[in-house]
C-alpha cells in the first residue's frame, strides 16, 4: 500500500535526497513558454517565457498568488492548452504541431491528473471510476479490474472499491482520483490544488500519497498548491508570480528559502 | 478446523469479487451509457415517453398504410392470375366497367393462353330489409374458377352462391347493410336477394361494402349479357412467355389493357393511396411521429449531455478522444431507442389487437417491425446530433476552472 504515516513519510526523505542528487531523467521539460489569451486588444499574456523542467523521482509544487498563471501552465504542461509559444516535450515527445486529438493521444498515454473537485464520474463506482481511465488505455475486462482493484489498494481503498463517490469522504474521493491517475502508469501526474477541498487530516494524507507516488524513478508528479501545509513534502518548490518563474529551491536538500530569480530548470 | 472456517469466510468474499469482476466485462463505454441515462430518471422517463409515442404513432400509421393497401388489392390477391385484361383506362380494381364480351373467346384463341376466367365487378343499389338503400360493390366470380370468391366463410358455403337469388357479405357490414343473421332478405337493383353464406374480415378500402355473388346472378343483377364481363383472369400455359401473350392480346383488343397481377396492384393501391391523398395523409402522419420523436429525445438527450459536460470534459482531459465521447453519447441515443422501441412496439402490437375486429384494419409484419426497430434507432442517433456537437466542441481545460 502507497498510504504511510508521516513517520514513515519522514524516512523517505533521506532515500529522496540520494535520488534528487542522481541525475533522474527529465519527463517534462518547457522552454520558453508563452500564453496569450483572449483576443486583440483584450489580450491578456498570461505566461511570459516560462522554463520548467519535471524530473522524474520528484514531487514539485507549483506555488503563486492568484492569477500568476499557475493554472494555465499546469494546463499546458497537461497538453490540455498548447502555448502561443515555447516549445514543450512530454516524456521526450515534443508537442509542437501536433493536433487536438494527437494532444489526447499524448495525455493518454502519458499524463495522469489529479482535480482539486476530484472530478469523479458520479454513476460509476470507485472502482468502474479507475477502469475508465484504463479503458481510454484499451485495457478493459477482468484485467482492468484487476488494475484497478490493484490501484485502490495502492492508495489505501481496497474496502471501498465499491462505494459510489457519493457515499465517500473528500479525502476519500482524491484518493481514488490519485488511483485513477496512477491507473495508466503516466509518466507525468499534475495536481491542482489537490488539498484545497480536503481537511488538514486528509489534506496531509493525500499530499503524503502524492510524495510516494512520486518515488516512481519513471513518473514526476506536479502539484499547484496555495497550501502551506504541504511544503513538506516537496522535493522541490516552483515559485511562479506574473507569468514567470520567480524561483526555485530544493528544501529537503539544503533545507533553505527560495531563491528569487533562481534558475528553474 | 480454523483452516475452514476460514475457507468459508474467505468463499462468499471470492465470489462476490467474481460477481464484482464478471460485472467488468460490461465494457465501459456502455456501462457510461446507461448510468448517464438512469442517473437521471425522470429526464430518461421523458426520453422514452417520446419515443414511445413516436413508435406507436409510427408503427399505428404504417399499419395502417400496409392494411390499406391490403385492403386495396384484397380481391386481386384471392384470386391471382397470371395477366389481368381490364377495360382501357381503369384506374382501379373498384373503377369497374363492362368489357363487350367477346374478349374471353379472343383471350382463350391466343398462343400461350391455358385459361381465362370472367370476373363482374359493378356498383350496385342495396335496399335494406327495413327499408333504406346504400351502394354496394357487387363481386362476381364463377364457380368453376381456381379461386372461386368469397374467401373467409364463417356461415353458409360458397356453393351456396349457385342457387338464383342468393349472395355472401362480410359480417362486419352487417349493420351498413341492414343485415342480422344469414338468410336475411334484402334487394339488389331492385331484385331480391338472400343472404346464403357470410365472411369475416373482408373489407373494402372505400366505404362501399363488397357483395359476393356467383357470376351468373352478378351479370343478371346488374344488368350485363350473359358473356360480359368486367375483367378477363388469365393463366398462361407453363411454357409460355408473359411478355409475347400479353403483347398478343393487346393487338388483338385494342379497347382492353393487359396487366400483370403486380401492376394491376400497384395501379389500384396508386390510385387509392396517392391521387385520393389517403396515403400521404399517413406517410405525413407517420413522418410526423419520428419529427416529434426526434425532437424530444434531441432535447432530453441535449440536456443529459449538458448535465455530465463536466465529466466529459474530465473525460476529454484524461485524454478521451473525440470518438470515445461520441460513442457514449451515441449509445445513449441507441439505449434509449431500444427501451422505448420495445416498449413501444408492445403497446403497438396491443393496438393492433385491439383493432383486430374493427373497420380499422392495422397491419404489424416481421419486416415492419425490424424496420421500425432500425427506424427507431436511426431516429436516436440522429437526435443525438446536437449533443455531439456540444461534446466535441467541450473545451477540457474547464476541468481546472472547477
Amino acid at each position: 500500500m502507497l498510504a504511510t504515516t508521516s513517520s514513515s513519510h519522514a524516512s523517505h526523505q533521506g532515500a529522496n535526497m540520494t535520488a534528487n542528487a542522481a541525475d533522474t531523467r527529465t519527463m517534462v521539460e518547457a522552454r520558453g513558454i508563452v500564453k496569450v489569451l483572449g483576443e486583440a486588444p483584450n489580450q491578456v499574456k498570461v505566461l511570459k517565457g516560462v522554463d520548467l523542467d519535471l524530473k522524474a523521482g520528484e514531487l514539485t509544487l507549483l506555488m503563486g498568488p492568484s492569477g500568476s498563471g499557475k493554472t494555465t501552465l499546469l494546463s499546458i504542461l497537461g497538453c490540455i492548452l498548447s502555448p502561443t509559444d515555447g516549445d514543450l516535450s512530454i516524456a521526450g515527445h515534443p508537442t509542437a504541431g501536433m493536433s487536438k486529438e494527437d494532444l489526447a493521444d499524448l495525455r493518454r498515454r502519458h499524463v495522469g491528473f489529479v482535480f482539486q473537485g476530484y472530478n469523479l464520474v458520479p454513476t460509476l463506482t470507485a472502482v468502474e471510476n479507475v477502469m475508465l481511465a484504463l479503458d481510454l488505455r484499451d485495457i478493459r475486462g477482468p484485467e482492468a479490474y484487476d488494475l484497478a482493484e490493484e490501484a485502490l489498494h495502492q492508495v489505501g481503498l481496497g474496502h471501498r472499491i465499491d462505494a459510489a463517490p457519493s457515499k465517500m469522504s473528500g479525502g476519500e474521493k482524491q484518493r481514488v482520483a490519485i488511483a485513477r491517475s496512477l491507473a495508466g502508469a503516466p509518466s507525468v501526474i499534475l495536481a491542482d490544488e489537490p488539498t484545497a477541498a480536503l481537511d488538514a487530516q486528509n489534506g496531509e494524507a493525500v499530499m503524503e500519497l502524492l510524495a510516494q507516488v512520486a518515488q516512481d524513478t519513471n513518473r514526476a508528479v506536479l502539484a499547484v498548491t496555495h497550501d502551506h501545509r504541504t511544503l513538506k513534502y516537496a522535493d522541490r518548490i516552483v515559485r511562479i508570480d506574473d507569468g514567470r518563474i520567480a524561483g526555485s529551491e530544493r528544501p529537503k536538500i539544503d533545507g533553505t528559502s527560495p531563491q528569487p530569480g533562481s534558475d528553474a530548470h | 478446523m480454523e483452516l475452514a472456517l476460514k475457507a468459508a469466510a474467505a468463499a462468499p468474499a471470492k465470489s462476490s469479487r467474481s460477481r464484482r469482476k464478471a460485472k467488468s466485462a460490461m465494457p465501459m463505454v456502455v456501462k457510461l451509457a446507461y448510468r448517464n441515462l438512469f442517473h437521471d430518471r425522470l429526464s430518461f422517463f421523458v426520453t422514452i415517453v417520446g419515443i414511445v409515442f413516436s413508435v406507436v404513432l409510427v408503427a399505428i400509421q404504417t399499419g395502417i398504410y400496409l392494411g390499406s393497401e391490403r385492403k386495396i388489392s384484397a380481391i386481386i390477391d384471392a384470386a391471382p392470375a397470371d395477366l389481368w385484361v381490364v377495360p382501357l383506362g381503369t384506374k382501379s380494381y373498384d373503377d369497374p366497367s363492362l368489357l363487350t364480351g367477346r374478349e374471353r373467346h379472343m383471350i382463350l384463341s391466343t398462343p400461350g393462353v391455358a385459361n381465362a376466367e370472367d370476373m363482374v365487378v359493378s356498383f350496385a343499389r342495396w335496399r335494406k330489409p327495413k327499408g333504406g338503400t346504400t351502394a354496394i360493390l357487387l363481386v362476381g366470380t364463377g364457380a368453376e374458377s381456381s379461386y372461386p370468391l368469397p374467401w373467409n366463410i364463417v356461415e353458409g358455403s360458397r356453393d351456396a352462391l349457385e342457387a338464383p337469388g342468393t349472395v355472401a357479405i362480410d359480417q362486419s357490414y352487417f349493420p351498413d347493410l341492414g343485415i342480422t343473421a344469414l338468410g336475411d332478405r334484402a334487394e339488389i337493383n331492385g331484385i331480391a336477394v338472400d343472404i346464403a353464406a357470410t365472411t369475416k374480415r373482408i373489407r373494402s378500402f372505400t366505404t362501399l361494402p363488397y357483395v359476393f355473388a356467383s357470376i351468373e346472378q352478378a351479370r343478371m343483377l346488374t344488368g350485363a349479357n350473359e358473356i360480359q364481363a368486367t375483367y378477363e383472369r388469365v393463366t398462361l400455359a407453363d411454357d409460355a412467355d408473359l411478355e409475347s401473350v400479353r403483347a398478343e392480346i393487346t393487338e388483338r383488343l385494342p379497347d382492353t389493357e393487359v396487366l400483370t397481377q403486380d401492376e394491376f396492384k400497384k395501379r389500384s393501391q396508386a390510385y387509392w393511396l396517392f391521387q385520393t391523398g389517403a396515403g400521404a395523409a399517413l406517410i405525413a402522419g407517420a413522418m410526423l411521429g419520428l419529427i416529434v420523436g426526434i425532437v424530444i429525445v434531441a432535447q432530453t438527450l441535449y440536456a443529459s449531455t449538458k448535465d455530465h459536460i463536466n465529466e466529459f470534459a474530465t473525460l476529454r482531459a484524461l485524454g478521451a478522444g473525440a470518438g470515445y465521447i461520441v460513442k457514449v453519447i451515441l449509445m445513449q441515443a441507441v439505449l434509449s431507442g431500444l427501451i422505448g422501441y420495445l416498449l413501444g412496439i408492445g403497446l403497438a402490437f396491443g393496438v393492433i389487437h385491439a383493432a383486430q375486429d374493427t373497420k380499422l384494419n392495422v397491419i404489424m409484419t416481421p419486416g415492419l417491425a425490424a424496420g421500425l426497430c432500425a427506424v427507431t434507432v436511426g431516429m436516436c442517433v440522429v437526435a443525438a446530433i446536437s449533443a455531439i456537437i456540444k461534446v466535441v466542441r467541450i473545451d477540457p481545460a474547464v476541468v481546472f476552472s472547477r
